[in-house]
């Protein structure tokens, strides 16, 4: 092991300011804050396509936008949302949490970690630079082969699309075995896998499923490209390619990656309700295998979602079925919140407003999903705005509120302040108003006959009363967001006093550390014995622990800085750019060169 | 606790003997993979070819899961290296299993059974 | 202080499974790979026998009562079979050398592995030469397209694998490679074998099973 100048120097020279302290650092807390403040960006620029779309659906016959614009802003909008919103959000307590709620010192691979968030913003800005062309993706987050295929898409649109969404499969795929690995291995001594908190259970499981799930997509997208660019017929029915092999292939994906933006949220809120509600999680086990079950037989459901292609009786029914036995562990998650808070002492703080909250929107979701388990209702329901509001019921009303709650209630950890409270509950009541207004009449619209994905109505469908209501709805959903960043603001500017180390009387290791935490975590690495190990430790000291001092980290083994995954995701980025308006050879040559030059001088560097 | 994690991973790797021994095997049933295609390609001989011709693919497939798990346990060491990364491989087999058998059922039942069951056709 | 710094050894090497992080990583990530392979042969096999015109990969009799000539040479791909067993068996021997501080072994098998890699690929680069020249281009047919995509994945991978051999070749060749760091090799190792088991699957779905 070369020895190096910086191995040796203490903690705090890792810790300058500065750009190139951003783009070099492999700190976990600071990949975490740079994936939380890049996807909450992105998740604004979804919100505003979502509310451009609402304004051109306020009333019918408009044309605010046309349905060129209008199809690049719905594709947009759920390709951001997901890809760019709720997943690096996520990444972003992955990346915040884990480590800490494992009692470690970082993840297993730091520089991977760098590596992820850097292909990952590589990729969310190749994703919409494409409006600066004029050439945003338009077919639909789901991009259906044929449509996609260059006979029907001739512009750089899908090219866009499927470059973009193959760089963030990279940059999730990473991460993932980052995690996965993370969590194996560096749990704190002690501490089995039935003692690890909830949210990283949860947590975990999705890295499974991402690793499981995102090669499919990756494949599928690249014979879609590889049909664009080169000629082959994969999904042109007129060389005996099948659009249908794309469906299969992009929901065999695609039904599990509605379970990566889900689970998250599902840990942030099992953290959530025992520590405002002063009661250990019920049911932590069942709580456990009902996450897992979801997942796996979240492989077995994707079909689903292609009920309307016609797949035959047999199919149908056994699609139709595993769906809906995913409802009993579903509704053993939520009986066991429900007993989590149940005869607790309940304080309604803002983080607990939003796991409530989160409990009643999701229940919504979940039961209109039942409904269209069941073919013959799905295929009346399929492709309308009761597909539409289902989906945002547990994708905003579920993920959303999970991921603000976890936001206000991890917020002084990782940033040393409190977030207001008064503004926090405004923003809570904001947002459940505007979610609902906004999209519970989508379950009559849709009803009533009003399909997905077209850029107007008539004025004689009757739709207009709702649609009205809605966009109104909507506009408080944006303001509800408002309010978030004026908080936001106000708290970084205030001159609050910094926030102790456990504001919440929480139940996990990261609040026995100070706020926010040192670059090298816990000053002594935890011993754990069970559950709640901090809880754990209070009762064994009688109750609190003395607030913990921030102690001189002289001999703490950190890895180094490295700006080698910049350089590295900088070359996948170009590698897989140049097949943007067909295969530029010289482009991927230059790109595969920065590549290799990135890994082997990343291979070859002293870590420290 | 580093004295375990070191013992947990001074697993007992085979003996060059086990190798060329595995070795040997694989090529016995490569060898026999081969045979079995020339037979039934050749029709020779014929009666041979007659027994193994609807059993074919099933044999194919038998021998390449030996291969398989002989080099896994093996030359991967999952057969001295615990059970996680056992489990962890194995677990993805089956999902891809799955999944591939899936898609010959359901396409299998798109192009050959539905156009005969289809009343409209 | 001293007490602190001093836990820090144990912990640099701490796993609360014993097993090293970067060898969990890579048996994760060919977890991962596997279902990358299952997609591109499931694609394979639900797209097969549907494309709309020749050349096939086997003799088949058409309707019209002539027989199409097979376009897939099976003695060729069973020499590079061999080849791609023979090179794992040589990187197991490989290892057991760098484990056992054998330098001599551990160099040897290690070139031995590598060339038989190189000639793997240059039984692949042949073969597609080959169909090319009997009019099989990439976008002739289906079974083109699914056919070169499967292997010519496959043979990406292999070529990758050869470049990470070739960087641990180095290496030891540098003296770098003593027996406590031999699990450089082994995860390289690990990542060649699962190419070969990819190989041990294409091999029958792909040649033998018509």
């Amino acid at each position: 092991m070369a020895t190096t100048a910086l191995e040796h120097a203490p903690p705090d020279t890792h810790a300058a300011t500065g750009l190139w302290s951003w783009i070099t650092t492999v700190d976990h807390k600071r990949i975490g804050i740079l994936y939380g403040a890049s996807a909450f960006l992105f998740f604004l620029l979804g919100g505003i396509e979502a509310l451009v779309i609402r304004w051109q659906l306020m009333a019918p016959n408009q044309t605010i936008v046309g349905p060129e614009t209008y199809n690049q802003l719905f594709t947009m909008h759920g390709t951001t949302m997901i890809f760019l919103g709720v997943m690096p959000l996520s990444a972003m307590f992955f990346n915040f949490m884990i480590p800490l709620q494992l009692g470690a010192r970082d993840v297993a691979f730091p520089r991977l970690n760098a590596f992820s968030y850097w292909v990952f913003l590589a990729g969310g800005l190749l994703l919409n630079v494409s409006w600066l062309f004029r050439a945003a993706p338009d077919g639909g987050w789901f991009g259906y082969a044929n449509l996609t295929t260059r006979q029907f898409s001739p512009g750089m649109n899908i090219d866009f699309w499927t470059v973009g969404l193959q760089i963030l499969g990279i940059a999730s795929l990473a991460a993932a075995l980052n995690f996965f690995v993370t969590v194996i291995n560096l749990r704190a001594p002690g501490m089995k896998m039935m003692h690890l908190p909830m949210f990283v259970w949860m947590s975990f499981i999705t890295q499974i499923l991402l690793l499981l799930a995102f090669p499919i997509i990756t494949v599928a997208l690249v014979l879609l490209m590889i049909d664009r660019t080169f000629g082959t017929h994969f999904f042109v029915p007129s060389g005996g390619g099948d659009p249908v092999l794309w469906q299969h292939l992009f929901w065999f994906f695609g039904h599990p990656e509605v379970y990566i933006l889900i689970l998250p949220a599902f840990g942030i809120v099992s953290e959530i309700l025992p520590v405002f509600s002063r009661k250990p999680l019920f049911g932590y086990a069942a709580m456990v295998f009902s996450g897992a079950f979801i997942a796996f037989v979240g492989f077995g459901v994707w079909a689903h979602h292609m009920f309307a292609t016609g797949m035959g009786p047999f199919a149908d029914a056994f699609f139709s079925l595993a769906t809906m036995i995913i409802a009993i562990p579903t509704g053993v998650k939520i009986f066991n919140w429900i007993g989590t808070v149940w005869g607790g002492r309940v304080e309604y703080k803002t983080p607990m407003l939003f796991a409530l909250g989160f409990i009643a929107m999701f229940i919504m979701g979940g039961l209109s999903g039942v409904m269209h388990s069941s073919p013959p209702a799905d295929l009346q329901q399929t492709d309308t705005y009761f597909i539409v509001a289902h989906f945002h019921y547990v994708l905003f009303g579920g993920s959303i509120f999970g991921i603000t709650g976890g936001a206000y209630y991890w917020w002084p950890k990782m940033f040393g302040k409190l977030l207001d409270e008064g503004l926090g509950k405004l923003h809570f009541w904001l947002m459940l108003i505007g979610f609902n207004l906004t999209f519970f009449p989508m379950h009559i619209v849709g009803l009533n006959g009003m399909p997905r994905r077209v850029y107007t109505y008539s004025a004689e469908s009757n739709f207009e009363l709702l649609n009205r209501l809605e966009t109104w709805g909507s506009l408080l959903l944006g303001l509800a967001f408002v309010v978030f960043l004026w908080n936001i603001i106000r708290t970084t500017r205030s001159s609050q006093a910094p926030a102790p180390a456990d504001p919440w009387n929480g139940a996990t290791l990261e609040w026995s550390i100070p706020s926010p935490p040192q670059e090298f975590n816990f000053p002594k690495v935890p011993q754990v014995h069970g559950r709640d190990a901090l809880w754990e430790m209070k009762r064994e000291r009688g109750g609190s622990l003395p607030e913990p001092q921030r102690v001189d980290g002289r001999g703490i083994h950190l890895p180094n800085p490295s700006f080698r995954p910049f350089i590295a995701a900088t070359g996948v980025l170009i590698t897989l750019g140049g097949f943007i308006g067909g295969s530029h050879l010289w482009v991927h040559l230059a790109g595969l060169a920065v590549l290799l030059y990135g890994i082997f001088s990343w291979a070859f560097e002293p870590t420290g | 606790m580093h004295a375990t994690a070191t013992h947990a991973s001074e697993h007992v790797h085979p003996t060059w003997q086990t190798y060329t021994k595995v070795a040997l095997i694989l090529f016995a049933l490569t060898f026999l993979e081969v045979g079995a295609y020339e037979v039934v390609h050749r029709h020779a001989p014929v009666g041979l070819a007659i027994a193994l011709e609807p059993i074919v693919v099933e044999v194919l497939l038998l021998l390449s899961a030996l291969k398989f798990a002989l080099v896994a346990m093996f030359y991967m060491h999952l057969k001295s290296d615990g059970t996680l990364l056992s489990s962890i491989f194995a677990f993805t087999l089956l999902l891809a299993a799955v999944m591939i058998s899936a898609l010959m059922i359901i396409f299998g039942y798109l192009y050959y059974v539905a156009p005969t069951v289809n009343p409209l056709k | 202080m001293a007490d602190t710094a001093h836990a820090q050894v144990d912990e640099h090497h701490y796993t609360a499974t014993g097993i090293d992080h970067r060898k969990l990583a890579i048996w994760t990530f060919i977890a991962s790979e596997c279902m990358f392979f299952a997609s591109l042969i499931g694609t394979y096999l639900v797209y097969k026998g549907r494309d709309v015109s020749g050349p096939r990969p086997h003799t088949e009799w058409l309707l019209n009562g002539r027989m199409q000539e097979q376009i897939l040479e099976i003695p060729l791909v069973t020499f590079g079979t061999s080849l791609l067993l023979f090179s794992s068996f040589f990187v197991v021997l490989a290892l057991s050398g760098a484990q056992r501080g054998n330098r001599k072994a551990l160099i040897g098998w290690l070139c031995a592995t590598i060339f038989c890699g190189i000639f793997f690929v240059g039984m692949q680069v042949f073969e597609f030469t080959h169909f090319y020249h009997r009019g099989m281009g990439y976008t002739t047919n289906l079974f083109a397209s699914t056919f070169y995509t499967l292997t010519g994945f496959h043979g990406t991978h292999v070529t990758l694998g050869l470049i990470w051999l070739t960087t641990v070749l180095v290496v030891a060749l540098r003296g770098k490679l003593p027996p406590e760091k031999s699990l450089n090799l082994e995860i390289a190792a690990l990542y060649w074998h699962f190419v070969d088991v990819v190989w041990i699957v294409i091999f029958p779905v792909v040649y033998l099973i018509r």
